[in-house]
């Protein structure tokens, strides 16, 4: 029974890196419809940011707490950044998108390697983040991880920010006007342009926060990005593209499917029985989970 | 131009006679060396003859290639690893971990030549009209299709490393020795799969032509620019681009097989995510919808990659990177583009001169 729980709970908090790794990119690929392949290296960015202020704040606590809005801004202005330059001259191409992005996160890896070294660095965890919290005491205890807990609650609370702005500020109003009707929207006076910057920002900002996540479960390294990166996308491809609560539903299930997999076979083999799931699940719902009913053809 | 855009026959025949008299001589010019590495990148052309055909034609972005090329290529290594072992004996690599007493089941079919080199192209084709298929027909497309082709290549590659007792795990079948029956440390024998390389793939580049000359490869065309209006018209675009997708596995798979005996490995950092997406590259930047461009590209950006990566390994990486952005978001084209639209421009600059006055030129 514990065994069972257990597994449950740590496909849980894979789900949650998982939905801290995915949220952003539901909002630049689902509503933007931008296939960002260099959003791997936005987290790896806010990853490294944790590690500058660590090493620049002596207090680990006080360096994570403060990581947490750094890493959003820089993230979020590299995005903006790349949005800027690139992205905007490719919103009707968006296969040439993932291989351009594709481009740009080679580059940010090799950056990243220039200056931080290839060899992966660490952060320390912060003591209240170090121990464990008994969920179930007795003979055959279950105990689960501070910093999973943290990291559970950061998407938690990453989910409820944006999903509370994208139906309570203006902004919000803005960006769903946008992807609902991009004509209809810049008629009524809406700067799209301004919108896709602003959302893009957001989404590469989101990435930031999740970077800063996984210092707590992993190493930081240059290509710790290209690792998280297709998980994120099979996400938001099954739960819907553009679909808040589907993205959240699949990177629970998903989280759990790969654990309980995990569990009862290898690594390896739980990726591809992952997979072949996920391309059946496609045959039922070949829009993902959730779709915004439309009257076009696909 | 026509010879770029895949146009008359008789450039098509000057251009064959040209590549066959180029590859005939350049065992002449070139080092032991330098001729591997060319069978080598010749091996990546192949590769890019499919994605022209998927991709360029077909619209069919699949960042997975390096499965095909896994598949066949391993089930060539897996032939040329029992046959160096001989018979009764199990492959060195096996000898050394100790788990296997025997062959694997899944081993055993390749002890047999004939199926062997079967398998190299058959089993990519099975897969990829297995996964086309489930996919094409629910219609999943685009950047779906894509993510998914890409998720296959990173799990096929992790599943490769997950089974080290059977598949050689991270360092995959190395240090392979014969060729049926030919020594491949003789340079000989290495001069002659350079030339079974370069005949295989003008053999592809053929096939894929008459493919795009055909009423086929039009259809192909129509149900990239407009699949719906395909449908309507009564084709099933489904098949039409599993067609497509199948003959691009095929061909990947035939580059592997090709590739173990020029290169003497194959190894799951092959046939990843980012070897898959490099595939796509030498494409891109030749020219996706052009065939000779993308065999071109694809031959060109394999050389940058050995020239500059052996000096400068951080520069390479920024350099391909600057290629991706560079080729695709300026030039979608790619370098066959390059020249259409120079020429395009001169008319167009005659014309401009002769009728309208002022702007329009571009």
């Amino acid at each position: 029974m514990t065994v069972i729980l257990g597994q449950t709970f740590t496909g849980i908090s894979i789900g949650a890196v998982l939905l801290l790794i995915a949220l952003g990119l539901s909002l630049t690929f689902g509503q933007m419809n931008v296939i960002n392949m260099a959003h791997g290296e936005f987290i790896m960015a806010g990853a490294y940011t944790t590690y500058v202020l660590q090493k620049s704040i002596s207090g680990a606590g006080i360096s994570l707490l403060v990581a947490l809005p750094v890493a959003f801004l820089v993230s979020g202005a590299l995005g903006a950044l790349l949005e800027w330059l690139l992205i905007r001259r490719l919103y009707l191409r968006p296969l040439d998108t993932l291989l351009v992005t594709w481009g740009v996160s080679l580059m940010l890896q090799q950056l990243a390697r220039d200056i931080f070294g290839a060899p992966n660095v660490q952060t320390r965890a912060p003591d209240w983040l170090t121990g464990n919290i008994t969920l179930i005491g007795g003979d055959d205890p279950l105990t689960v991880a501070n910093s999973r807990l943290f990291i559970l609650g950061l998407a938690v609370a990453a989910v409820v920010a944006l999903s509370l702005t994208l139906r309570l500020t203006p902004l919000g109003r803005r960006i769903r006007a946008v992807v609902q009707s991009r004509d209809l929207a810049e008629v009524s006076g809406i700067s799209t342009s301004r919108v896709d910057r602003t959302a893009f920002f957001i989404g590469s900002g989101l990435a930031g926060v999740a970077g800063v996540a996984l210092t707590l479960v992993g190493p930081i390294g240059p290509t710790m990005g290209t690792n998280v990166i297709i998980d994120a996308f099979l996400v938001i491809v099954v739960g819907g593209i553009g679909q808040l609560r589907g993205t959240v539903i699949v990177a629970f299930v998903l989280g759990v499917l790969q654990s309980v997999l995990e569990y009862s076979t290898t690594v390896s083999v739980a990726k591809v029985l992952v997979l072949v799931a996920i391309v059946a699940f496609l045959q039922w719902r070949p829009q993902g989970l959730y779709t915004l009913r439309t009257r076009s053809l696909v | 131009m026509n010879l770029l855009k895949g146009g008359s026959v008789r450039a098509w025949a000057g251009f064959a006679g040209a590549a066959v008299l180029l590859f005939a001589l350049a065992p002449l010019a070139l080092s032991e060396f330098r001729l591997g590495l060319l069978a080598k990148y010749l091996c990546t052309a192949m590769v890019a003859v499919g994605i022209c055909l998927a991709w360029g034609r077909g619209g069919l972005l699949t960042l997975g290639q390096g499965v095909f090329f896994g598949l066949g290529g391993y089930a060539m290594a897996m032939h040329l690893k029992i046959a160096d072992a001989g018979p009764g004996n199990l492959p060195d690599f096996m000898q050394l971990y100790g788990t296997a007493t025997e062959l694997p089941w899944w081993w055993q079919p390749f002890t047999n030549p004939v199926f062997a080199l079967a398998a190299t192209v058959l089993l990519p084709m099975v897969v990829a009209a297995l996964l086309g298929l489930f996919i094409f027909r629910r219609r999943v497309k685009g950047a779906y299709f894509a993510i998914l082709s890409q998720a296959l290549a990173a799990a096929f590659a992790i599943w490769l490393i997950g089974q080290q007792a059977t598949t050689g795990g991270t360092n995959g079948l190395t240090d392979i020795q014969g060729f049926f029956g030919y020594d491949l440390n003789d340079p000989v024998n290495q001069r002659m799969v350079y030339f079974i390389i370069a005949a295989a793939l003008l053999l592809l580049m053929a096939l894929a032509r008459q493919l795009i000359q055909s009423r086929y490869g039009e259809l192909l065309v129509a149900v990239r620019d407009s699949e719906e209006r395909v449908r309507f018209l009564g084709y099933d675009p489904a098949n039409v681009k599993l067609v497509a997708y199948v003959v691009a596995a095929g061909m990947a798979g035939l580059a592997g097989a090709l590739f173990v005996p020029a290169v003497g490995i194959i190894s799951p950092a092959l046939i990843g995510i980012v070897p898959s997406i490099e595939f796509v590259i030498g494409a891109a930047v030749g020219g996706r919808a052009s065939l000779v461009g993308a065999v071109l590209g694809a031959v060109a950006v394999a050389w940058a990659k050995t020239a500059l990566s052996e000096e400068f390994p951080a520069a390479w990486t920024y350099f391909q990177g600057l290629l991706f952005i560079v080729a695709l978001a300026f030039l979608p084209g790619g370098l066959a583009s390059l020249a259409v639209f120079v020429r395009r421009r001169g008319t167009r600059r005659k014309k401009a001169a002769a009728v309208v006055p002022v702007g329009e030129a571009a």
